[in-house]
């Protein structure tokens, strides 16, 4: 409980506190009358009105569309499985600079869409939609599925035979189980959407304005802090408000599952119902996911003189006369894999720690402790980036420009993936087995060690997966802590794109491929790592 | 409870074992500019790059190392200095450039110093000449670009001037970025400020909007998406002829295409530049002052100067620095860019953003 907190009040809330201390204070004094005269203004009002409507659409569009996936991932059996799943995987982790150029591929001027029936989406309320589902497929997919896939079948038949229909053991028996995994998911696509930025930015154009993107040029291009203050304030609100009802929901819900394994509960689809599920989903997949990821393959290949890995082979160059960096952008790979190592090892023991601890506790300052987890999410990037600037300036913690701020700021990212993957599965494991164990002798840490870590070890390695992921294609952070010129590959992308010239864009396309290869073959690791201690409960 | 207690102990012992981890390879940055003054450290935004042999030299020359830390966009980089007032992140800035300049003055973020060398820079760039608090280091101009191929296709004359792009004849065909987000967009509007005067700007900006000027966030889209001469909005099928950009692009469109043309796909309207200036300037509170001089006179030295171009795309400020080939070949002379003076960028700036928004957005 010591470390999460800990962590927590040194890289989240002080620096927090500060900025919007320093936003809000005037000669020692705080100005809460400034308040009132930000959320007066009609601009912000109508900020707000975007910002919320449009999360609120994303959120049941993404629900409506992934549900279905996550039955199927978690209930049938089919060959590529283990590949689709860590390919859904991906998208969650690319920059929002890359999934902009796809989707504006897609959906803009030209694109397929106007190619085939002369739509265009772009600069539309629709694609940004399009974009957030994009993003949070694999939310609910692995959130939900990874328990859903836990889940006994046998409970279900056992309604069944008891005389349900089969809608009505659904309901009564799954839905019921299934209900805090969903809501889990759905608070954080929502979260996601609420605060999304760089979606916004590019689909949108300058049309829409989110709330993210209003607290990012308050801060960082007007420097206008006392604004930039108040409307983080609102979001820290707004985001509250969101969390305990969750905590809520949660807590009504909670009841101990009893979770089998995985491999168990799939089966090959039966019957036509089932198959038609199957061929729908797999349908969805193709069009939402694989199409945009495939358009920036095409163009990373699509270089002068026909296709070919020309562009490849310049990421192994300095560039044309010295180019962009320092060093030949192959070595970006690498500083982000090492970055999220870091940051994955970080959000795990905090994650880990704190989900232990929320486990085994209750109580009214636990519960606050749960949804403080999750504010990182709903505080934007340039909020903590520029209250680190302010905070941790002075000896013995300056690490203003230690390589370890990177992955500190992409853990705090993280660690609310950990908490929220590891608690429905922990909070599952029925207490009655821990004492078992007591009472037979094995010491706690043992105890833990013969009862939890098993039945959480696929949840721990999703939430590493998660957090790797998260960390790999993480963006806004990154951007504006000072870092020493060894730029990761979403930022390196941005940098080439942000350039002139044929070669500069191949190599953020090509980049982007590599980032995309990355991030799947590193899910897909996740997916293989298998013990062989499953199947024995 | 107690398990609790047992597994923190386990799990600190890892934690212990994260920085070892992580710090395999990472050894190059050593954290801190403090302790030695053998480092110099060099604060920046992203577009910030410098050959390894310059900076090599640069070393060899006065015995310090060059640390580079770079954060964010030219905005988002100085504002963070601002925010860290007195007691900085390094020891020198760079890329503070004329619109930002007053804001980076008031806040008094620089020593003065007057860098040696400074006798061949042109007084029209030295904008803070009373007291050396900043130093000139390089100029961009902001202009519209023409795709070639387009114009030629149609037997259109290519606009020549501010007036042109408001004819019927350039209907539907430029495209531009938002003043708000992005600094191209902003220089392009400056140049309008510039062009007609406080009291004429709005108005040529109606009339550009009912002739049809698209408007995105930020250059990437513009140029790469919009534009239909550049690499990538030929991929993506751009059909805006017309974009506001650098004077620098067509010389980056023949250097980074495969096989290099003999003439560059696009051109730039020399009559619709604004001149950026950027500056660099000896940090209040650096640490190591002496080294941030030296790397100060370095930065305005011929071979520094001489390197710009190719890596930041940007043109060298000091007299008888060689511009590359490929810039003098394909490259547009702008005999007289429009300028705004920094203090009333400054002074306008949001009131100028805020009626550009609700004309044209």
């Amino acid at each position: 409980m010591a470390v999460p907190v800990a962590f927590f009040a040194v890289f989240f809330a002080y620096p927090v506190v500060a900025i919007v201390g320093r936003g809000l204070k005037a000669g020692g004094v705080w100005q809460f009358g400034r308040i009132g005269e930000v959320l007066g203004r009609p601009d912000i009002l109508h900020v707000l009105w975007f910002t919320s409507w449009q999360a609120v659409a994303s959120t049941v569009l993404t629900l409506l569309i992934a549900l279905p996936g996550a039955y199927v991932f978690a209930r049938l059996d089919f060959p590529g499985k283990q590949l689709l799943r860590a390919v859904v995987t991906v998208p969650f982790v690319l920059p929002t600079v890359v999934v902009g150029t796809a989707f504006l591929a897609l959906l803009g001027r030209g694109g397929l869409l106007d190619q085939l029936w002369g739509v265009r989406l772009d600069t539309t309320v629709w694609a940004i939609l399009l974009a957030h589902v994009f993003f949070n497929y694999a939310v609910v997919v692995r959130t939900v599925g990874g328990l859903w896939s836990q889940l006994d079948p046998r409970q279900e038949e056992a309604a069944r035979v008891l005389g349900s229909s089969r809608f009505d053991a659904w309901r009564k028996v799954t839905l019921p189980a299934l209900a805090p995994a969903v809501a889990a998911a759905a608070l954080m696509v929502f979260l996601f959407t609420f605060t999304s930025f760089g979606v916004v930015q590019i689909l949108g154009g300058p049309a829409f304005s989110t709330l993210e993107v209003e607290i990012y040029r308050e801060t960082a291009e007007l420097l206008d802090l006392p604004t930039a203050a108040v409307l983080t304030l609102v979001q820290f609100v707004a985001v509250g408000a969101i969390l305990a009802l969750h905590a809520w929901t949660v807590r009504r819900r909670e009841t101990a599952l009893a979770l089998v394994d995985p491999a168990r509960t799939a089966r090959r689809p039966r019957g036509a119902g089932q198959w038609v599920l199957l061929c729908g989903v797999l349908a969805v997949v193709l069009v939402l996911i694989l199409l945009p990821l495939g358009v920036l393959v095409d163009r990373s290949l699509d270089a002068p003189g026909g296709y070919g890995f020309a562009f490849y082979r310049a990421l192994q160059s300095q560039g044309a006369g010295g180019g962009t960096f320092l060093v030949p952008p192959v070595e970006t790979i690498w500083n982000s894999v090492r970055y999220a190592l870091a940051a994955t090892v970080i959000a795990l023991l905090v994650g880990g720690l704190a989900a232990t601890a929320l486990t085994r506790r209750a109580g009214r300052l636990v519960r606050g402790f749960d949804a403080l987890l999750m504010l990182p999410l709903g505080v934007s990037a340039v909020t903590v980036g520029f209250g680190f600037l302010i905070t941790l300036d002075k000896p013995p913690l300056d690490l203003r420009s230690s390589w370890i701020l990177v992955p500190l700021a992409q853990a705090l990212v993280g660690v609310p993936f950990v908490v929220r993957t590891m608690l429905p599965v922990l909070r599952a494991v029925d207490e009655r087995l821990r004492e078992a164990a007591a009472v037979l002798g094995a010491s706690p840490l043992r105890a833990w060690r013969e009862v939890d870590l098993p039945m959480v070890r696929r949840a721990l390695l999703v939430a590493a997966g998660f957090a790797f992921a998260v960390s790999l294609g993480e963006f806004g952070a990154t951007v504006f802590i000072a870092r020493p010129d060894n730029p990761t590959l979403p930022v390196a992308v941005a940098r080439l794109l942000g350039r002139a010239g044929e070669l500069n864009y191949g190599q953020a396309m090509a980049l982007s491929t590599i980032l995309m290869l990355v991030c799947a073959v590193s899910l897909l690791v996740l997916e293989r790592v298998r013990t062989d201690r499953s199947g024995e409960f | 409870m107690s398990t609790t207690k047992k597994l923190t102990v386990t799990v600190l012992a890892a934690a212990l074992a994260v920085p070892a981890l992580a710090a395999c390879g990472s050894s190059d940055s050593s954290g801190s500019s403090a302790g030695k003054s053998k480092t110099v450290t060099l604060v920046s935004h992203d577009s910030f790059a410098a050959s390894p042999a310059v900076l090599k030299a640069f070393t060899k020359e006065t015995g310090y190392t060059v640390h580079v830390l770079k954060s964010g966009d030219a905005g988002a980089a100085l504002n963070q200095e601002i925010l860290s007032k007195g007691s900085p992140r390094g020891d020198v800035f760079f890329g503070v450039d004329n619109t930002l300049l007053s804001r980076a003055l008031d806040h008094g973020l620089f020593t003065p110093y007057r860098a040696k060398g400074l006798e061949d820079v042109p007084a029209n760039v030295q904008l803070d000449a009373g007291k050396h608090r900043v130093t000139p280091i390089d100029t961009g101009d902001l202009c519209v670009n023409y795709d070639k191929k387009y114009f030629a296709d149609r037997k259109l004359a290519v606009p020549r001037s501010f007036d042109d792009l408001i004819k019927p004849e350039y209907k539907n065909l430029l495209v531009t970025e938002n003043v708000a987000t992005s600094s191209p967009g902003l220089g392009f509007m400056l140049g309008t400020v510039a062009k007609y005067g406080n009291a004429g700007w709005q108005g040529y900006w109606k009339k550009l909007k009912a002739n049809g000027v698209k408007v995105v966030d930020g250059w990437e889209q513009a140029y790469n998406q919009e534009f239909s001469g550049s690499a990538g909005g030929r991929k993506a099928k751009g059909d805006r002829p017309l974009v506001v950009s650098y004077a620098s692009s067509p010389p980056a469109e023949v250097l980074y295409a495969k096989p290099k043309p003999k003439t560059a796909p696009t051109g730039v309207v020399t009559s619709t530049c604004f001149r950026q200036i950027e500056f660099a300037g000896l940090l209040d509170g650096a640490k190591n002052q002496a080294g941030g001089k030296a790397l100060l006179d370095f930065l305005i030295s011929r071979k520094f100067q001489e390197d710009m171009p190719l890596n930041m795309f940007v043109d060298p400020v000091t007299k008888g620095a060689k511009m590359p080939a490929v810039f003098t070949k394909f490259g547009a002379e702008v005999p007289a860019p429009e300028t705004v003076a920094p203090g009333t960028i400054a002074k306008n700036r949001d009131q100028w953003v805020k009626s550009w928004s609700s004309i044209v957005l």
